[in-house]
Parts: structure tokens; C-alpha cells; sequence
């Protein structure tokens, strides 16, 4: 077991060493799709981390991103780069614990459609007090460096998401929440902090979101809200979640790597018919892979040993999603 | 557990495979000069694909096609290469655009780029075009930040002016009609919530104050808004004879709509983007008199042909602002590379000092922008006239109050 523990952790350790390396080898445009595919994987790791084991489907991914790049844009020129991360992450964190104390006793499709609000409400918050208090609503962001940089940040960040997911996962606390996203009542008469649990994650998964947010800004030079609230990036990062398995460690990155590559190798080649393209593809994964890939493997793997038929039912935690 | 360790080894070796085949796709690689790659990204579909679709990519069409049937781009030896255009859809996404930049930069490594619509989305890109040594020919961004730009990314041009341009053109005309008796000197002011709203309405602020207006109504209503009733029975309340409202397309339909209505008709009605669409004005009796940004002199006679020839090419009449411009933008590209060859570096030095014929007439960028533009226009018996700056050849007189509206 610990030997299996340190050859993961080392290969892991490999990987993430290849990729800080990256750089040096590729042109920029791969640096480009490397930057997409971090900060992907992060989002829907991050997001994965509070809605996969408690099944709280959020569509608010997109209110803390833009509020992680919007803190960047109104600070970068009084503060030092590494404050304003931290000033992103604090006020993301703030945002988050108002947010969770107010809703997370919200459930299913309410809690879903609240979120989705929240992401149009910030937005309508920041354009309302730019339009009376500033009175300019676009903002400049002059860094001085390059993607490279931009992308070894989002880089560290998803390898810290995806530690801290993993020790979550390991913890008294990941149990607690398979517990809550298995039966709310059973979970409440355990002992367990319902209230305290859900929000400590979604103030975790909220602040790793904001900073995405954060680091991505310096690429685009110039945000407005339309810009950086753009809603598209929620629903990516739910699908992408989805398609890999929320309820494991590497399910979301395996789910965001395909999937962005798949985006980018269309809009190159087929820059005209894209959306009819990837509504199929959504609706062939929806029907072909309903419990996300990872359940799909394991499925098939579990299938090839049992071929006689008469072995347990396999079980299928991907689903859980599909039910809600 | 021991099931569990061994799925997450695999999962690392499934992950860790995924991105390298990526970083080892396809390179570039170099041939024989037989084309010219011109490439460009631009919204084709989204929240701004409405402004390109009229501003933007017809035009683009059109100048490829031109290019075409004259057998290709000219270059300095006088011998022409046929152009191989690679277009992109940034679906209105400040994220892909920036990496179709690159991907058009670096991996088709087109010979120049053609920049997208938005004043958001050419800053986007502007540090891409400025490392990678492109020239961009920035049309469809109002900004009055243009000249540090200029310093920041020497190789930018911008074309469309600033916020400050048209309201104090817009002040200025205002004031000589006030001093002459023709209005009073209040305004009624309305904007959108969005960036082109916002800074203009921030800069006429300034502009008309400066110009001895009192603003009596000032309101800025968010994007998406449909019912402008309020809004206008608002501003007729007041005792304003100018009505000025920074609007967007969808908004400056139906507050015309709603000025009718209403039985609201200022002495001067100055409305935002979508004025200048043939569609607004053209055989349309009420638009008489309706003020906006941008213009045209009727009298110049390579740009009235180049709006038949857009007529007849793309199915649509050119808008009277932004459009023209985008097409002198191309024909100045062309020019430049007939003059120093295909070096970047080069047809940039001879865009920021160069003279062109185009279908503005005579061009010349001052401090890589140009400046030559119409502030002010008005809708005069079917065609939208620049009437600002006055002294301008080709001017035409503003005529105010403006007509009545017609029973429809």
C-alpha cells in the first residue's frame, strides 16, 4: 500500500515536473492550450470538490471567477502581484461564506438555480457600481509578464487543487461529506456538522475558483463584465466534471483535458459549424457514457473479469449526478 | 484499497499520456512562398456577433474578394501571390480569441492578421499582435486611450477615434445652434450599461458642461432593456430640446419606435450605435433628421462606389460608420505591402508614415491613428451626412430642429 502511495505520488511528482517544463520545449501556442488546460482542469476539480460528493449541482463557477479577475484588474496597480492574489482569494472567501450561510440549506434544483442567479447578480453588481461610482466600465490590466508565467501559476494551483483533493478525500471530512451527499437525515444523526462541513467546501472550492479567476486575467488585458462573467465558462466546467466522474480525484481532469481539446480541435477546423457539433457530442455523451468515463472503464474493466454473469452488481457512483 | 491505489496509478498514467499528446501535435513546418496567408479571428457567432456581422466581416469579404479578382496581392517587384485566407469563429469569448491570435500566429503562421471587432477584444489581442510583430489595423474600438497604446504597442493603429472626439464634436454643434437661437441650452441624456454606453456617456458629461449645457436628465439604463417608455416620457417631461441617448443597436430601434409613440420629437434627437445601419435610415421618411456618431460625404465618389460594390457583393448596404474605415484599413495594407514587400516590420513603418488613396479619399494615420473622421452625422434625405467637423470638405449642414415625425 505505502509502496503503491509513493510510486503514485512520484510519478505524479514526474508528471508535474514534465509539465513545469513544458514551456521550453513548445511554442506558444501550445503554452496557449496548456494555460486553457490547467486552468480547466482546475476549475472543475475545484468545482468537483464541494459538488461531487455532496451532489449540490452549482452554477455559480463563473460569479467567483469573474470576481478573482475583476480583484486583479482593480488592484493590480496599487498592490504588489502577490497580495492581489491574496486579496482575490480573501475576497472570494468572504463572498463564499456570506453566499453558503444564506443558501446551503438550499437543495436540488433550488440550490441550482440559485446559483446561476448569483453569477448574473455579482455581474449586475460590479456593472451598477462601475457605472455610478467609476464611471467607466472597462478595466486595464498591464502586467508585466508573459503566459508562460500565467500558466506555471494555474499549473501550481491545479496540483495544489488536486492534493487538497485527495487529502480531502482521505480525511474524516471527505467521509462526513459522502455521508451528507448519500442521506442529508442519516448524515445529521451521525453527529456530523452538516451546516459547518458544506460550507467549509464550498468556501474551499470558491476560493481555489476566484484565484483561476485571478491568474487568467493578465491574458486578456481588457475586462468588462461581459468579459469576465461569461456564463459559457460554468456550464464547461459542470460538463467537463460530469464527463470525467465528480465523485473521483482524476475524474474532472480527466474529463477537462478531452473535452478542451476536443473544443480547440474543433473551433480550428470546423470554425463554422462548432455548436452543431458539440451539441451532438453532448448528446451522444449524455446517452453513451451517462456515469462519466472513469464509471465507464470501471464498468467495462469489472465486465471483462465477471464475464459469467452472475457476480455482484457493479457498483456505478457516477450516476448520482445523472439521478439528481 | 488496494483496487483504489491502483485506478489512481492508471488514472496519473491516463492524464499524464492525454496532455503530452497534445504537446507533441502537430508543428509548423516551412514551404515554398506560392500564397500569401492572410488569417483572422472574429465573432461569427455570440453576443457580438450582431456588430461584426455588419461592421466587420462583410467587409473582410469583400476586400478578399477584390483581392482575388485582381489575381492577387501586388508586391513591390510587381509580381502578385494569391491569397490563402484561414478564418476563425471566436464565438465572442475574450478567451478564445486570444488563442486563435496564437494559433493563427503560430501555428498557421499567417503572413498577417486581420483584427477582431470590439474595442475588448483588440486590447485582447493587442500584446499578441505587438510580440508576435503584426501590425493591427484596429477599426471597430472607440477608445480614448489610443495614444498610450501607441507607445505601449507601436505596431497598433487606431481607427475609429475616441470617446472625447465625438462629444465634444457633438458639444460644439450643439452650442453654435444654442447661440444662434435654434435650442435651448439643456439636455436629456440616456446610456447603456455597457462600454461603449458608459464612456461615451462619461465623456459627453465633461463635453457638455465645458460646453455651457445643463444635463436636466441623466439616466443609464442596463443591457437588454425592451421597454423604453419610461425612459422617454421621462425626457419629455423636461424642458430639454436635446435628446441624446449612447445607445446599442437593439435599444436605438426601439427608443425611436417609442419617441413616436410617445409624440416625443426633440429638436435634436442624437441616438447611439445602429443610426448609421442603412436599415435605420435609408427610404425611411422619420429617420430624417436623427442624429448619431460617423457620417459620410456624399460627394466622394470612391465611397459611394465602394457602397454599391458592397451592396451588390455581400447582399447588404455598408452601416455609415465603422464600415468604410474597415475597408480603407485593408486597402491601406495593400497598399503598404505593394510598396516594402511582405517584411512586417517594414509594411508597419510604411502604415505609420505612409499616404494612401483609399475609399475615405487621401489617408494618413497621425501618431498611428486616424484622425480624419466623422463626428457627427444626420440622416438627410436617405443618407446618413457627416456634418462634423464643419470645416471638413464635404461637410454637409446640420438642419435643426429636426423634421416632425410622419404618421406611419
Amino acid at each position: 500500500m505505502t509502496m503503491r502511495l509513493a510510486f503514485g505520488f512520484s510519478l505524479a511528482a514526474a508528471a508535474l515536473a514534465a509539465l513545469a517544463f513544458a514551456p521550453f520545449y513548445v511554442g506558444p501556442y501550445q503554452v496557449g492550450l496548456l494555460i486553457g488546460l490547467a486552468g480547466y482542469v482546475t476549475l472543475s476539480s475545484a468545482w468537483a470538490l464541494f459538488s461531487g460528493p455532496t451532489r449540490y449541482v452549482s452554477l455559480a463557477t463563473v460569479a467567483f471567477f469573474g470576481i478573482g479577475a475583476y480583484t486583479v484588474a482593480a488592484l493590480n496597480e496599487i498592490l504588489p502581484y502577490p497580495l492581489v492574489l491574496l486579496a482575490a482569494a480573501g475576497v472570494g472567501l468572504g463572498i463564499a461564506l456570506i453566499v453558503g450561510l444564506s443558501t446551503l440549506r438550499l437543495a436540488g434544483v433550488y440550490f441550482v438555480i440559485f446559483t446561476f442567479g448569483l453569477a448574473e447578480l455579482v455581474r449586475q453588481l460590479v456593472t451598477w457600481y462601475e457605472v455610478n461610482v467609476t464611471g467607466t466600465l472597462g478595466r486595464y490590466i498591464f502586467m508585466s509578464f508573459g503566459p508562460e508565467e500565467i500558466y506555471w501559476q494555474l499549473l501550481a494551483l491545479m496540483a495544489a487543487t488536486l492534493f487538497v483533493s485527495w487529502c480531502i478525500g482521505r480525511s474524516r471530512l471527505g467521509l462526513a461529506l459522502k455521508i451528507i451527499g448519500d442521506d442529508e437525515v442519516v448524515a445529521a444523526h451521525c453527529g456530523i456538522d452538516i451546516a459547518r462541513t458544506k460550507l467549509a467546501l464550498f468556501a474551499l472550492s470558491a476560493v481555489i475558483i476566484t484565484l483561476v479567476g485571478a491568474i487568467q486575467a493578465p491574458r486578456w488585458t481588457y475586462i468588462e463584465p461581459g468579459i469576465v462573467f461569461n456564463p459559457t465558462v460554468s456550464f464547461l466546467t459542470l460538463i467537463m466534471a460530469l464527463l470525467g466522474g465528480a465523485n473521483r480525484l482524476w475524474g474532472p481532469a480527466l474529463g477537462a483535458v478531452p473535452l478542451f481539446l476536443l473544443f480547440e480541435w474543433l473551433s480550428a477546423n470546423f470554425p463554422d459549424h462548432y455548436s452543431i457539433i458539440l451539441g451532438l457530442l453532448f448528446i451522444a455523451i449524455v446517452f453513451i457514457l451517462p456515469g462519466g468515463v472513469l464509471a465507464f472503464v470501471e464498468r467495462a474493466l469489472a465486465h471483462s473479469k465477471r464475464v459469467t454473469g452472475n457476480a455482484e452488481r457493479v457498483r456505478e457512483p457516477g450516476t448520482a449526478e445523472a439521478r439528481q | 484499497m488496494k483496487s483504489a491505489s491502483r485506478r489512481r496509478l492508471r488514472d496519473v498514467f491516463l492524464s499524464a499520456g492525454a496532455v503530452m499528446t497534445v504537446l507533441v501535435g502537430a508543428s509548423a513546418h516551412a514551404q515554398e512562398r506560392e500564397t500569401i496567408k492572410i488569417g483572422y479571428a472574429v465573432s461569427k457567432t455570440g453576443a457580438n456577433a450582431g456588430g461584426a456581422g455588419i461592421t466587420t466581416i462583410p467587409n473582410y469579404q469583400l476586400w478578399i474578394n477584390d483581392v482575388k479578382e485582381a489575381g492577387g496581392l501586388e508586391l513591390p517587384d510587381g509580381s502578385k501571390l494569391p491569397i490563402e485566407v484561414i478564418e476563425y469563429d471566436d464565438r465572442s469569448s475574450a478567451e478564445e480569441v486570444v488563442r486563435a491570435v496564437e494559433r493563427l500566429a503560430t501555428q498557421d503562421e499567417v503572413d498577417f492578421i486581420l483584427p477582431p471587432w470590439g474595442t475588448g477584444f483588440n486590447l485582447a489581442v493587442a500584446p499578441l499582435f505587438d510580440r508576435f510583430g503584426y501590425p493591427q489595423l484596429a477599426v471597430s474600438s472607440v477608445t480614448d486611450k489610443a495614444p498610450e497604446f501607441v507607445e505601449r504597442w507601436p505596431r497598433s493603429y487606431w481607427m475609429l477615434g475616441g470617446g472625447e472626439d465625438y462629444t465634444d464634436a457633438l458639444a460644439t454643434l450643439l452650442a453654435e445652434q444654442r447661440d444662434a437661437g435654434t435650442i435651448n441650452g439643456k439636455i436629456a441624456m440616456a446610456s447603456v450599461a455597457d462600454g461603449f454606453g458608459i464612456d461615451l456617456v462619461t465623456a459627453a458629461r465633461a463635453s457638455f458642461e465645458e460646453a455651457g449645457f445643463e444635463t436636466v436628465y441623466d439616466k443609464t439604463y442596463p443591457v437588454g432593456t425592451s421597454d423604453f417608455s419610461p425612459i422617454v416620457n421621462e425626457a419629455a417631461t423636461t424642458d430639454a430640446d436635446t435628446f441624446v441617448a449612447f445607445s446599442y443597436p437593439p435599444d436605438t430601434f426601439a427608443l425611436t419606435q417609442q419617441a413616436q409613440v410617445s409624440s416625443y420629437n426633440p429638436k435634436v434627437l442624437y441616438l447611439g450605435v445602429g443610426v448609421g445601419f442603412p436599415v435605420y435610415g435609408e427610404d425611411k421618411p422619420n429617420a430624417e433628421g436623427v442624429m448619431s456618431l460617423g457620417g459620410i460625404a456624399p460627394d466622394n465618389e470612391s465611397n459611394m462606389a465602394y457602397r454599391k460594390r458592397h451592396k451588390e457583393l455581400t447582399g447588404q448596404g455598408p452601416d455609415y460608420w465603422g464600415s468604410v474605415i474597415t475597408y480603407a484599413s485593408l486597402q491601406m495594407l495593400q497598399e503598404a505591402i505593394k510598396r516594402v514587400g511582405l517584411d512586417r516590420d517594414k509594411v508597419s513603418e510604411e502604415l505609420s508614415n505612409g499616404t494612401f488613396e483609399t475609399v475615405l479619399g487621401e489617408t494618413k494615420l497621425e501618431d498611428n491613428q486616424l484622425r480624419t473622421l466623422w463626428w457627427t452625422g444626420q440622416w438627410q434625405d436617405g443618407v446618413f451626412v457627416g456634418v462634423a467637423p464643419q470645416g471638413r470638405s464635404g461637410a454637409s449642414k446640420v438642419k435643426l430642429p429636426k423634421a416632425a415625425w410622419q404618421a406611419q
